[in-house]
This record gives C-alpha cells, structure tokens and sequence, in this order.
C-alpha cells in the first residue's frame, strides 16, 4: 500500500524479531558455545574446546549406543509412516462412500498421538498382559515381550508413531484431490494401465508433498521424546534399546545438569539432521517435479 | 450377405459385452478389496482408544480375560479412583492448571501470529526477505537446539516454576508453523476489500481488524485448534519449566499418578488416561472439519 512508511510492515513483524532474538537466535549461538565448555549452573561455563565431542565420540558408549538407536528408529519410522500414509491416501481417493468417516478414524490417532495419555495407552496395550498378547494367545501364537524384549522395544515405539500416520495421510489426499483429472481421462485414451496412471501420473505430480512430508516426519522422528520417555520411564530400557538422543540430552541437562556437554550432544543431534535436510534439498533437483517448471 | 454380416457383427458384440462385464466385475472385486482394507485398517487404528474407554469401565479382573472392549459389568470404581490421582491433589486442580496455561497461550499465539502474518504478507519493509528466511528456517530447526540456552535464559529472569516460559514464546510468534499458515491463507485473499478500506480512510490496523481478520477467521480458528491441541499433548515444556505438583498441567499429572499407583490397577490407570484425553476427544470431534482443514492447507500450499 503506496503511501504507507516503509517501517510500518516493520512495526507489525516486531513481537516476531523479538522472539525471534530472544527465544531462538541467541540461544542457538548460545548453545553452540555452550558445546565448547563444562558448565553445571553452579559456576559460570568453562572453556574446554573440543573435549565434549571428543568424549562423545572415543569414550562415551552410552552415546554411541544412543546415535545407533536414534538412527535405526528414524530410519524405520519415517519411510514406514509415508508409505503406509500414501497407501491408504491413494485408496480414499477413489470417492468411496464414506470416506470421511474412515478420514477421521485414521485422522484421530495423529491428533492425539503426541500426548502422555497416548503413550500410557500404548504401555498398556502392549504390555505382558496386554490386549495385543491377549490376541496372539488366543489365535495360537506366542505372546511377546514388547517392552522387555531389546528386540522389540524400539520396533513398539515405531509402531505407535505409524499408528498416526493420519496427518500425514490428510497432506497426500489434498494433494492427490488436486491432480488435474483431465490428465487421467487423457492417460485413459491412451489406454494406459492403472499402475502406469500412478507411476507416471500420479508420483510424478505428488513428489512436492511427499518432500514436504518427509522432511517434517525426519525432523519430528530424530526429536521423538514423550514415546520412549513415558513407556520405559525415562530409562529407555531394555538395554537402552530405546534411549533415543533426546533422552540422553535431557538427562544429560536436566538431571545431571551438565548443559555444555548437552548442548555438545544437541549439536551433534542437529548437525545430523541438518546434513540430511540439506542432502534432501539438494537431491530433489532430480526428483521433485513442480508444475509449470520446465526442467522435469 | 445381411444373414453374414450379422454372424460377423454378432461376435464382436458378443466380445465388448463380455468385456464390459469383465470390467464391471473388475471394478467390483478392486472396490470390494478397497472397502476391506479401509474397513481393517479403520478397525485398527480406532480399536486401541475403544479398548481404553470400555476397559476404563472394567473391574480388574475383568481386564485382563475379556478382549471385547465392551465391559460386561460396568462399574466407575477405576474412575472414582482415578479422579483422586496419587497426588494431593485431584483432577479438578489439574484441569485447571491446564486450563490457565492453555488459554493465554492460544490468545497469545492467535493475535501475534496474525499480525506478523500481516505484516509479512502485506507490507514491504526493510530486511523483509531475511527475515521472511528466518522464519522458515525455525520452521524447520529443532527445538532441541535451543531448549538448553532458553532454560537458562528463564532461569535468569526467575520464571521457573510459572507458566510464564511455557506462554511467552507463543505470544511472540514463536510458533513459526502458525505464522506460516496464516501468510499462505492470506496470499490467497484478494486484496481489493483492504485497498476499498484504505481508499475510504482506514489506517492499516483498521484494515486489519475489519476486513482482512473476518475474512482469515477460519484459519485463526484452525491456529487456535491447533494450538490447543499441541498444548494439551506438550510434555517436554511442563517437564522441564513446572517443578510443583500444584502448579502441573494433566500431562505432569498423569505421568506423576502412573508411577506412583501399583500396576496391578490397570482400570484406575485407564480411567486417568481416559480422564486425561477428554478434552482434547471433545473438542476434535466439535472441530474436525477445521483441524483437516488446517492440515492439508498448511502442508500442500507449502
């Protein structure tokens, strides 16, 4: 709007440039300086250079233990939760009766899913004595040790963030409710197949969503918390088989109070992230297709 | 020559028929095995919650020998129980505590994010790209990053044990999903209603609270929604920053009661988790249509 100053865009953005600064710039420069020293809030930080990361990466087998489960727990999660999310996506696409009932019944677990009561229910549910064992028992198979079992535990944990596959789910349907559907009458002329309609068609033109939510589902898994945290405790047992990353950092700051050697272990958490988000973008050149760009 | 044509052109017929059938039948079994995988995967994904509220309703030993989640006699005994918790206090005080953190924290985030995102998508100002990146880059960066420093800032300005961490981020547009959000339905809006307004004599803030905040109501309700719903699920915040029993929000609570009552009394346990997940039950199901909303504009217009 023309005749408006230049600074009045500004005054709107403020509380935005001041939380920003207060609650996430500073902070982020603070904790990465903080990775350099010992600091345990009795006393102001101690310089240490890079003896946090070398402790972390020569001596400490807790967190050598920790950045294995991390890893296979992300790496298990998020392509089982895209995968199914797309999966049943593409089937309510198919303007079946009903559909906005199953949208919702898949749609509530991810709404819920976060919370402690979710995580309490899930404890139980696959507990010793718990329904799923219930079930086993009574179509002949053996009961398992869920939450006992190193085997198992982190497999549970994956399951109940697959279970809220849901919003995930809603993402893909929008997308694939978008898809011009004069591309599928054409593709029907042709007499193309059905799994040549998807494959050629229908990827093709979802690859931004599925970017967009792979990377927000990486980001959320590498931070999963309240799961593993509730269910065992706090203790990620059995045999740390789920003491994910940020278990380890909130014992590390918040009951041990060693912020410096946290915040070494948060940066390492996030420089993971990081190369991996970067990695993302820079491969999408080659196969996220958006419409109306020439290159694909 | 007719009779002949007609026992050529019979067949052929005779063919596309059979092949309409065939397809029809096609169409009729991939819906049928569409329908059972929706059906299964429903009853999958819904049966854990039912199971929670019917075994909410069982006695003990009830629990552990009938798989129904229908209680074949139904007693409040876990529920009575429950609503004590094995705190001093009982859900009532918890309620309300989450009541008092909720509320100002989705006022906060409502009218900070909405103004932010007019000033984003409306105005051109000095450092409005850098800034603009910024945003998405906290869209994107952990919070695990800047959760130590900002434990220690609020330590420094002595506000431990308050809910004043838990609210004043949010008051300052820290959600930057929210604030994403609401640029992205404002790009949509026509701008032709505000410059009228302008045209006629009203200042910006005017513009903004007459025209353009009814038209992006719906999107506010959906931060709200979200807002509140992220807010009842938070664990971590209350974890770190609330430290007396009094002042827990329900997730603390819950946590606190499940430790400390004996595992054998799964059906005050269920009763508490059922306790617990209410409000957030109630207000989904009066809601929904703004929550999906929400989601598949936030993500695809992304």
């Amino acid at each position: 709007m023309g005749g408006d100053s230049k600074y009045l865009g500004l005054a709107y953005v403020t509380p935005y440039i001041i939380g920003l600064l207060i609650f996430t710039a500073i902070p982020f420069v603070a904790s990465f300086y903080l990775s350099f020293t010992t600091y345990n809030l009795m006393s102001a930080p101690v310089w240490a250079g890079i003896q946090n990361y070398v402790e972390l990466f020569t001596r400490d087998r807790t967190f050598q233990r920790s950045l294995g489960v991390t890893l296979s727990y992300v790496f298990m999660t998020v392509p089982l939760k895209l995968a199914f999310a797309l999966f049943i996506a593409v089937i309510l696409n198919y303007r079946l009766r009903g559909i906005n009932l199953f949208r919702t019944a898949f749609y509530v677990p991810s709404v819920l899913g976060g919370s402690v009561a979710i995580a309490v229910l899930w404890r139980y549910i696959f507990a010793d004595t718990g329904i799923v064992n219930m079930v086993l028992l009574s179509v002949g198979a053996e009961p398992v040790n869920w939450f006992g079992d190193p085997k198992y535990a982190l497999f549970t944990i994956t399951l109940l963030r697959v279970w809220q596959f849901g919003s995930a789910m809603v993402i893909f349907l929008a997308a694939l409710q978008s898809i011009d559907q004069s591309l599928y009458e054409a593709a029907a002329i042709d007499g193309a197949k059905k799994w040549q309609v998807f494959t050629f068609i229908t990827l093709p033109l979802i690859t931004p969503v599925i970017f967009f939510n792979m990377i927000m589902q990486t980001v959320e898994a590498f931070q999963e918390f309240n799961g593993p945290f509730i269910i065992t405790d706090g203790t990620g047992a059995p045999l740390r088989s789920t003491y994910l990353l940020p278990l380890y950092i909130y014992d590390s700051a918040f009951r041990r109070f060693n912020m410096g050697y946290a915040s070494a272990i948060s940066w390492v958490l996030f420089a993971i992230i990081m190369v991996l988000t970067l990695l993302a973008f820079w491969s999408s050149k080659r196969w996220v297709y958006y419409a109306g760009d020439r290159r694909s | 020559m007719s009779a002949e044509t007609a026992t050529i052109a019979l067949p052929d017929t005779a063919d596309s028929a059979r092949a309409n059938a065939a397809t029809r039948r096609m169409e009729k079994i991939s819906s049928t095995v569409r329908y059972t995988i929706l059906i299964v995967v429903g009853f999958i994904m819904v049966y854990p919650l039912l199971w929670l509220i019917g075994a909410s309703f069982k006695s003990n030993q009830e629990i552990f020998t009938n798989p129904s989640f229908i209680p074949f006699e139904p007693t409040l005994d876990g529920y009575v129980e429950g609503w004590k918790t094995s705190t001093p206090y009982n859900f009532g005080q918890f309620y309300w505590n989450t009541f008092l953190i909720v509320l100002p924290k989705v006022i906060g985030t409502a009218i900070s994010a909405t103004l932010v995102a007019y000033g984003f998508a409306r105005f051109e100002f000095p450092f409005k790209r850098l800034l603009f990146a910024t945003l998405i880059a906290t869209l994107l960066l952990p919070n695990v990053v800047t959760r130590i420093p900002q434990y220690l800032v609020f330590r420094d300005l002595g506000w431990l044990d308050s809910y004043l961490p838990l609210w004043v981020p949010s008051a300052l547009a820290g959600d930057a999903f929210f604030v994403f959000m609401l640029i992205q339905f404002l790009r949509a809006i026509p701008r032709d209603m505000e410059e009228a307004a302008r045209i006629d004599g009203a200042n910006t803030l005017q513009t903004l609270i007459f025209i353009v905040i009814p038209m992006l109501s719906p999107a506010i309700v959906s931060v709200c929604l979200f807002q509140f719903m992220w807010t009842m699920n938070d664990f971590l915040g209350p974890l770190i920053y609330i430290s007396s029993v009094a002042k827990y929000p329900i997730s603390l609570a819950l946590q606190l009661s499940i430790d400390a009552t004996e595992a054998f009394s799964w059906n005050k346990i269920l009763a508490m988790t059922v306790i617990s997940l209410a409000p957030s039950l109630v207000v989904f199901f009066l809601a929904q249509k703004h929550f999906i909303r929400g989601v598949a504009t936030g993500g695809t217009k992304g």
